[in-house]
Parts: structure tokens; C-alpha cells; sequence
């Protein structure tokens, strides 16, 4: 009796559970439906649009910025934009690429289609209070569409990159109130040094010489363990001959434009 | 020593439960239930501000192009409407509500594109610089309102399947039985695409 009963939820369970799992499935084919260019340097230039020269010329901007601010800011063309708006798609790729740090999101993504005709800044959760859309839409407007409406690829690109960069490292004002998203902090002072040092050395004594101690250490690394389950960490990894995001996200900042 | 082994134990208990526990997907429930709900904080804040580039944008129209008025009382009169509907975070389940607060908003976009529509008949108006900035920045706006809400509709998604799917239903239909699935936006991509704004 309670068998019979059982069995048609069991089943109902089991069907619900592939549907969902079926749905999920057609969800994820969904959102991988677009091919979106591998992150293989801080210039991805699927289009073909940009020359040796400007690349060479370019290049070294971005990375120091990066090892200035800790900015990524990475360049890209597309061969097309697979029928999607500008403004999903750079959305998506810069997600998809984690531009900036993790924690910091200072990442920014220059996006040119040159097929579609648009051009798209998408600006990181982090930077949008100094990279404001009002600024990209004035940098895309004035530097980049312009060439672009006469075929300068190269001079358009190169200009925004100029003007992006400009924006991000002089506005002395901003950098002030925000002493977070720079990298180089000052060292901590001696104070600070010595008091970690005599902590350091407190707590290795304890550990030897009192063995409740150790315990307390063991929970707490457990709980710590525990706690931690599932978040990783972020930060850059740029040097070597890869390249590739840091964990940062975006939520639609920045600016589009066309020619 | 037996007070050290006494211990042991416990912790080995507690990590061997909790562990099991977490396992089992009981953490997932409230996990997904809250970043559905910091997703919805992400929509509203979006709208708002939108809403708050408003008085400005209508201001700066006004002085190129007060005769107007309708269009520009339209957007007042939309704006004030939409900023009533607030939805709280326990009144995600509520699908009634959540279209109420899409409509509301839906109306506000209308009057907003006929605005900027009729702004492109003033020369002087799409010259000037403030207006320019402004027109920026609400179409930034329209487009992390468009992100943000697509971020709320696949938080709604991960935690609506836990609910309904093996483990998670479990943890439902006991120690979580008054969390209900979360209601959507209904499709309306008229909405959701930000409106067109030609240089």
C-alpha cells in the first residue's frame, strides 16, 4: 500500500528532476550558443584591424597600467557580433573574460565591431565612478568615430586607448578619495611591522609550550575550513607569456557608440 | 590526555556533520535565496537611478523646448507613479506585484523614449552639453537596468531549481517550507532593450 504510494512520488520526483536537469542543460547550451574570441592578450584583434604597429605602440600602455593601478584594460575587434546588440555582448564578454581584480573589478574592455559599425567602452563595477559613461561617450564620440567614419582603425584605437588611460591615472582628485584601487600602498610602517613580528613569535611559543592551545588552533583552522568552502581567490595573473582576467565583473557601465 | 581525545571527538563530530550537512545542499537554499534577493536590490537600485536623472533631464528639455508640455508632464507623471511601487525583498514571491512594479516602470520608458524622440526636433537642445551628459547617462542607466535585470532573472532561475530539484527539495518541504519561489519579469523585450539614441 504505502509501496504503491511511494512509488508514483518517487517517480514524479525522478521526472521533475530530469526535466529540470534537461532545462538547465538546454539553458547552459543557450548561454554558451554565442563564441566569444579566446582572452589570449591584452589586444585580442579578431578582426584583423589593427596593425603591428599600433599593437607594438599600444601594448605597453595597457601593461603599465596594470602594473601601475592594477587596471586591466584590454582592447578587442570582433569579426561580428553574431546578431546580439553591442551592448549584451561586450557585457557578456567582458564577464566572460573577469577583466580586473576580483575584489576591485577595475577592469575595462574597449570593444570595436567593425561589420556592425559600433564601438563599445564597458567599464567594470570598480571604475565607474572615474570612468563615468558620460566620459566614455565623450572619449568615443571625440577620439574614436571620427577615424573610424574615415577608415582609421589604427588612429581611432589608439586615441581611445590614449584618452581611457588618461582618464583612469590623472584625475588626481579621485585617486585620493579612493586609495583602495591603487596597488602600490605604502609599506606598512615599523610600528605595525614590529607589534606582527612580537604576535608571530607569541603565537609559536604558545604553540609549543601549551597544548590546549594547539586544539584551539586546530578548530579554528577547521572552522576556517569549513567556512571557506567554495570561494577561491582572486588577483591578477598577468606576467609570463599568458594573459588573462583577474575575477572582475561588470554591470553594464561605460558607453556605445557608431559610425 | 582523555580531555584531548574527548575533544578530538567533538570536532571530529561537528566537522564530520557540518560537512554532510553542507553536502546535502541545506546551504544552498538560503545561499541562493539571498543572492536573488541582493540581485533584486541591484534592479531597484538601477531604476532609481534612472528616476533620479529624471528632474534633471526634464529641466534641461524644458529650456530648449518648454512648449512640450505634455511630453514633459508625461514623464513627470510617469516618474512619480513608478517611484510609488517599491517591491521589498519578502515580496519577491508575489508575481502580481512584481508586474505591477514592471508596469509602472514600463510606462516610464514609453515617456522617456517620446521624450528624447521629440528632442531630436531642437537643434540647439541635442548641442548642448548638459543635455548631451545627461542623455549618456540614462542611456547607461537603461543599460545596467537591462544587465541587472537579467542578473535577477538567472539568480531566480539557480534558486527556483533548487527548490524544486533532488536535494533542495528535500530541505523544502521541511526546514524551509515558507520559502516560496521567486516570481520573474515577464518577457517584454520592448522593455528590456534600452531605447535607441542616435547621434
Amino acid at each position: 500500500m504505502t509501496a504503491a504510494r511511494a512509488t508514483p512520488l518517487l517517480a514524479r520526483t525522478g521526472l521533475r528532476a530530469v526535466v529540470c536537469s534537461l532545462a538547465l542543460l538546454c539553458a547552459a547550451i543557450g548561454a554558451f550558443a554565442v563564441n566569444y574570441p579566446a582572452l589570449t592578450d591584452r589586444i585580442v584583434d579578431q578582426a584583423k584591424i589593427i596593425s603591428a604597429d599600433t599593437r607594438n605602440a599600444i601594448e605597453p600602455k595597457l601593461a603599465g597600467l596594470e602594473a601601475k593601478s592594477g587596471i586591466q584594460l584590454v582592447v578587442a575587434t570582433v569579426a561580428s557580433l553574431e546578431g546580439q546588440e553591442i551592448e549584451p555582448y561586450a557585457n557578456e564578454l567582458f564577464r566572460n573574460w573577469k577583466l580586473g581584480q576580483k575584489d576591485k573589478n577595475n577592469g575595462v574592455l574597449l570593444l570595436v565591431a567593425p561589420k556592425e559599425h559600433r564601438v563599445r567602452i564597458e567599464v567594470g563595477y570598480g571604475l565607474e565612478g572615474t570612468l563615468t559613461d558620460a566620459l566614455s561617450k565623450v572619449i568615443i564620440t571625440n577620439a574614436m568615430t571620427p577615424r573610424f567614419k574615415a577608415g582609421d582603425f589604427n588612429g581611432g584605437i589608439a586615441r581611445g586607448v590614449d584618452d581611457i588611460i588618461t582618464v583612469l591615472t590623472t584625475d588626481a582628485a579621485e585617486w585620493q578619495q579612493r586609495p583602495a584601487l591603487r596597488l602600490d600602498h605604502e609599506p606598512a610602517s615599523d610600528r605595525t611591522s614590529r607589534i606582527l613580528i612580537a604576535l608571530l613569535i607569541l603565537v609559536g611559543v604558545l604553540f609549543t609550550v601549551w597544548p590546549g592551545f594547539r586544539w584551539f588552533m586546530l578548530e579554528m583552522a577547521l572552522s576556517a575550513l569549513l567556512n571557506s568552502g567554495g570561494s577561491s581567490s582572486g588577483g591578477s595573473s598577468s606576467s609570463g607569456g599568458g594573459f588573462s582576467g583577474g575575477g572582475g565583473s561588470s554591470g553594464g557601465g561605460g558607453a556605445s557608440g557608431s559610425w | 590526555m582523555t580531555i584531548s581525545v574527548s575533544r578530538l571527538r567533538a570536532v571530529a563530530i561537528v566537522v564530520v556533520l557540518g560537512l554532510s550537512v553542507s553536502a546535502c545542499g541545506y546551504n544552498s537554499i538560503p545561499t541562493n535565496e539571498e543572492a536573488a534577493k541582493a540581485k533584486w536590490a541591484d534592479v531597484q537600485n538601477n531604476y532609481q537611478r534612472r528616476s533620479d536623472l529624471i528632474p534633471n533631464l526634464v529641466a534641461t528639455v524644458q529650456g530648449y523646448a518648454a512648449q512640450e508640455k505634455s511630453v514633459l508632464i508625461a514623464v513627470t507623471e510617469a516618474r512619480a507613479k513608478a517611484t510609488q511601487v517599491k517591491i521589498d525583498v519578502s515580496q519577491l514571491d508575489d508575481p502580481a506585484k512584481l508586474k505591477q512594479f514592471q508596469d509602472a516602470q514600463a510606462q516610464l520608458t514609453g515617456a522617456l523614449g517620446r521624450l528624447l524622440a521629440v528632442s531630436e526636433r531642437y537643434p540647439d537642445l541635442k548641442s548642448n552639453q548638459n543635455f548631451l551628459a545627461l542623455q549618456s547617462q540614462l542611456e547607461g542607466t537603461e543599460n545596467r537596468i537591462a544587465v541587472a535585470r537579467r542578473d535577477y532573472i538567472e539568480a531566480v532561475r539557480v534558486y527556483n531549481t533548487t527548490l524544486k530539484t533532488f536535494p533542495g527539495l528535500l530541505w523544502a518541504a521541511t526546514f524551509f517550507r515558507s520559502n516560496k519561489p521567486m516570481a520573474v519579469f515577464t518577457a517584454n523585450e520592448d522593455a528590456q532593450a534600452p531605447p535607441k539614441v542616435k547621434f
